[in-house]
């Protein structure tokens, strides 16, 4: 086996599982793509990869440079990691209501952690970030939300990645944060393979938009918006924190599969994308895997306890 | 539901309103509306609030680029927007666009 020079070598090319058990169609198979294998344990390896190296081929990120970078965790852990490996410092600014364990992932890699208000969610942490950024243009804001190098990963990796391995693919199914993901594997995967249908998943913002006082405090991704993608999706689901445990279980004890909380959301519209389609192929993002959600109780808690737990905090 | 009158054979369902567009609808978190498409229902809907119009489609028409309305679990931005169709038992939800997701 290949001995690998540094850690962040490891990133990418994830092995793809057979899920179909999971399927209500015979003639429908489901894939997973498991991105909680990478060395940081998320999808978000790679943008953190992509993001620091494009910064550093611009040389907008020198030797001593400090970051700072709106996250509720997987691109925050990505980032620190990077960060270690290259001799950076960085500040995430992240929702209060994160797990346990995502706070303490931040702080093993090394992160300095700003708090913003959990009852505002991922919009409250990238309204903070921009005014520390704007306050402090010293400080290098890669901005994920925005960053062409984020999608760019996941054209470059993980849609061809998909596409050598699963040659007859129909759908794609990814959750939708950033947009990155989506954008960059879907934009990909229409490029090649036109008919391929590109499903999005979001969970509800739930309690947090409660806190808008103003519908123009809402937020698009301008990664969404610069690729177009209304244009690119298919389709986009909302699917709720019981309907997320309940696959997030399936996948763990009938395919071995031990996904975190999101990836049971992505799931959970897979199946119903194959209940609705006559036959087809789709691959779905496990974006990390069970361990830092194990403090919810997700996996073994009464589910009604813990569906009440979910909707308290950050988990996709 | 039942100050809604049926005029039509189209059906009359529930939409869930945030918190924030609550003052336009007398302060409702749900408001039952009628139409056979989200089109339909959002003229039932602004006829009898008005003040909900200009918050949840534009001058021209088109949804309100800060607001994601779903029919179900699904967002009508890819089931035909306005076109979208609408049968009974159906829940429509309205919901201000935010970032979420994981980051």
């Amino acid at each position: 086996m290949t001995v690998f020079h540094s850690i962040l070598d490891t990133i990418g090319n994830t092995p793809i599982v057979d899920v179909s058990v999971l399927s209500p169609n015979p003639r429908v198979r489901i894939l997973a793509k498991l991105e909680g294998q990478n060395p940081g344990g998320s999808v978000k390896d790679r943008i953190a990869l992509s993001m620091i190296e494009q910064a550093e081929k611009d040389g907008r990120l020198v030797p001593g440079s400090i970051l700072i970078e709106p996250s509720s965790g997987n691109t925050g852990i990505g980032l620190a990691m990077v960060c270690g490996q290259r001799g950076y410092h960085i500040k995430i600014v992240l929702p209060s209501n994160v797990t346990p364990e995502r706070r303490q992932m931040l702080e093993a890699f090394g992160a300095e952690i700003i708090d913003s208000p959990g009852s505002e969610g991922s919009n409250g942490a990238v309204k903070l970030a921009k005014e520390f950024a704007e306050q402090h243009p010293e400080w290098v804001f890669l901005y994920q939300y925005a960053n062409p190098a984020n999608p760019q990963a996941h054209f470059e990796g993980t849609g061809p990645e998909i596409l050598a391995d699963v040659p007859d693919i129909t759908h794609f199914i990814a959750g939708l944060g950033t947009s990155g993901t989506l954008i960059g594997v879907g934009s990909f995967l229409k490029k090649m393979k036109p008919d391929v249908q590109i499903w999005a998943v979001e969970p509800p913002s739930g309690e947090m938009v409660d806190g808008l006082r103003n519908l123009d405090d809402g937020y698009i991704p301008p990664i969404f918006t610069d690729n177009n993608g209304f244009e690119l999706l298919d389709r986009k689901k909302v699917i709720g924190p019981r309907e997320s445990l309940e696959a997030t279980r399936r996948m763990v004890r009938e395919c071995g599969v031990f996904a975190g909380i999101s990836s049971g959301a992505i799931m959970a519209a897979a199946i119903k994308c194959a209940a609705e389609i006559d036959e087809g192929v789709i691959v779905t993002i496990v974006c990390d895997a069970g361990w830092k959600y194990l403090s919810t109780g997700a996996y073994s808690d009464d589910l009604d306890l813990v569906t009440e737990r979910a909707k308290k905090v950050i988990y996709f | 539901m039942s100050d809604v009158i049926e005029t039509t054979t189209a059906p009359t369902v529930s939409i869930r309103i945030p918190m924030i567009l609550r003052p336009h609808v007398g302060g409702a978190n749900k408001v039952a509306a009628t139409g056979a498409t989200l089109g339909a229902l959002f003229a039932d809907l602004t006829t009898r609030f008005p003040g909900i119009a200009s918050q949840v489609l534009t001058a021209d028409g088109t949804l309100h680029k800060f607001v994601n309305v779903y029919v179900n679990d699904d967002d009508v931005r890819y089931l035909g927007k306005l076109d979208a169709p609408i049968k009974a038992g159906d829940e429509v939800t309205i919901l201000p666009a935010v970032a979420g997701g994981s980051i």
